[in-house]
């Protein structure tokens, strides 16, 4: 019989790839969204490509991409030969696989949440700024709590995403089994050498969480339109 | 010397206002054309919009002007501004609503001031209440209430009185008049119902839909308008004779004009 040791590993490496990757979602993200959603400045049209891109993009791409900015070979090779004289690149570790699902999902959680900003009504912040709150404290009082729904949408959906991220994840943090071989990498594995069971398995477990996401941001999203 | 004074023009998509008045304390109120900038002045009274040029001064404060460079961003104004269709937050109580208007204040100062105003405006036993379980009248004192929490150089008011049942309407009337005179803050109101302008104002700012704009007491500027516009502005209704002298016929008046109306 099919037992929880096979996947296990996997299932931690994966459930902790997604869990820093929403993190960065949280901590940059929801920031990003904020500013994008009220503030006008020079460069907002392609910043706002910028983010958005590895949502249309296929995630191979977005990988290269990441294996320019973090390879040996890449700028942080460059960077780090500059000033140490070795270069250091950091693919092909877990923290590769981390940076690979932020990147993918933070689309997710930047349009989601977005939105949920940009439908709080501006006279609140207006209010709040009349009524001697800075732009700070407006954001983290008013706007913030009342756009919360949408925000926490918005990385439930992120972390959805990165939970399940393949593409740009092979690329810079390869498939190393017991390093790197996430939920997603290890179902690709064990269906290339037959192992159905396990296969089958993670996929029905990545189905159940997929789908409690996604139920769940649903839930959210729509208390925010009524 | 003038509690407020100013001119400014401000270029927005469709629409260019430039106006320019001064008035002295009291009450003053902002009458006239649809569309014709008053909202938009007091936004930028409030410092919501910035103008492209001109100045303003409150009280001998600088708050604008376009040619010094000075700006003060609305948060530094202490300003009550009271929007149309203005909104309590609707995630917070009532007192958390007031409270949020004082900064930097103590705690003990802070209760004292929150009760002073929950009394004042008849609304301590909503308190505890969210902003979605009050009727509109009591809505609209919480939000005056909250304006009015920092103890703010002047109170900006949008057609505050615009959304409630009559009732409501004149006993809110009552309580501004009350608060301007006990408060002794300047206000500065819009309104398109002529009436309400005339009981309610010792200054009238008349806006005509050119842009000009013509200050005076409410009697003043109806015996003698400024423009034709201005006349057909402030005689399309006949008003009541008493409704230039205040106040001790508010109720009445008030009940047979609008029921007319």
């Amino acid at each position: 019989m099919f037992s929880l040791a096979d996947i296990a590993f996997p299932l931690r490496l994966s459930l902790q790839v997604a869990l820093l990757a929403t993190v960065g979602c949280a901590v940059l993200g929801v920031p990003l969204a904020y500013v994008l959603a009220t503030r006008d400045f020079r460069g907002k049209a392609i910043a706002d490509v910028a983010v958005m891109l590895p949502l249309v993009m296929p995630p191979v791409v977005t990988g290269y991409y990441l294996l320019l900015l973090i390879g040996r070979r890449g700028l942080l090779g460059w960077a780090t030969e500059a000033l140490t004289g070795t270069a250091y690149g950091i693919t092909f570790t877990w923290q590769a696989a981390v940076i690979a699902s932020f990147a993918i999902s933070l689309p997710l959680a930047v349009s989601t949440a977005r939105s949920a900003i940009a439908a709080v009504d501006r006279e609140h912040a207006a209010a709040s700024l009349t009524l001697g709150r800075g732009e700070l404290e407006t954001a983290l009082l008013v706007v913030g709590p009342l756009a919360a729904r949408g925000i926490v949408a918005g990385l439930a959906l992120a972390f959805a995403r990165a939970l399940g991220e393949f593409g740009a994840t092979v690329m810079v943090a390869g498939n190393i089994p017991g390093r790197t071989n996430t939920m997603a990498l290890e179902i690709y594995n064990a269906a290339l050498y037959g192992d159905w069971r396990s296969a089958t398995a993670l996929v029905a477990v990545f189905t159940l969480v997929s789908a409690t996401l996604l139920l769940a941001a649903n839930r959210l999203t729509r208390a925010v339109a009524r | 010397m003038s509690a407020l004074s100013l001119h400014l023009t401000a270029r927005l998509p469709g629409f260019t206002l430039e106006t320019g008045w001064a008035v002295p304390g009291g009450f003053t109120v902002l009458f006239g054309y649809s569309g014709a900038g008053k909202s938009l002045t007091l936004s930028a009274i409030a410092g919501t919009l910035r103008p492209d040029s001109g100045r303003i001064v409150l009280s001998g404060r600088t708050l604008f002007d376009s040619v010094a460079g000075v700006w003060t961003p609305p948060q530094q104004r202490r300003i009550g501004y009271v929007p149309q269709n203005a909104q309590l937050f609707p995630h917070m109580t009532v007192r958390r609503n007031l409270e949020f208007a004082l900064k930097n204040v103590s705690r003990t100062e802070r209760a004292d001031r929150v009760a002073e105003l929950l009394d004042r405006f008849r609304i301590i036993d909503l308190a505890e209440k969210r902003p979605h379980a009050l009727s509109g009248g009591q809505r609209q004192r919480a939000v005056l209430a909250r304006a009015l929490a920092a103890d703010p150089a002047a109170l900006l008011l949008d057609e505050p009185l615009s959304a409630l049942d009559l009732p409501v309407r004149v006993e809110m009337r009552e309580l501004l008049r009350e608060v301007q005179r006990d408060l002794g803050v300047p206000m500065v109101m819009v309104t398109h119902d002529l009436y309400e302008a005339c009981a309610l104002a010792d200054t009238l700012v008349v806006y005509s839909g050119t842009g000009a704009v013509q200050v005076g007491r409410p009697h003043e500027l109806l015996g003698d308008p400024a423009t034709p516009e201005i006349r057909r502005l402030l005689h399309a209704v006949e008003l009541p004779e008493s409704a230039l002298a205040r106040p001790a016929r508010l109720h009445i008046v008030a009940d047979r004009k609008e029921s007319v109306a």
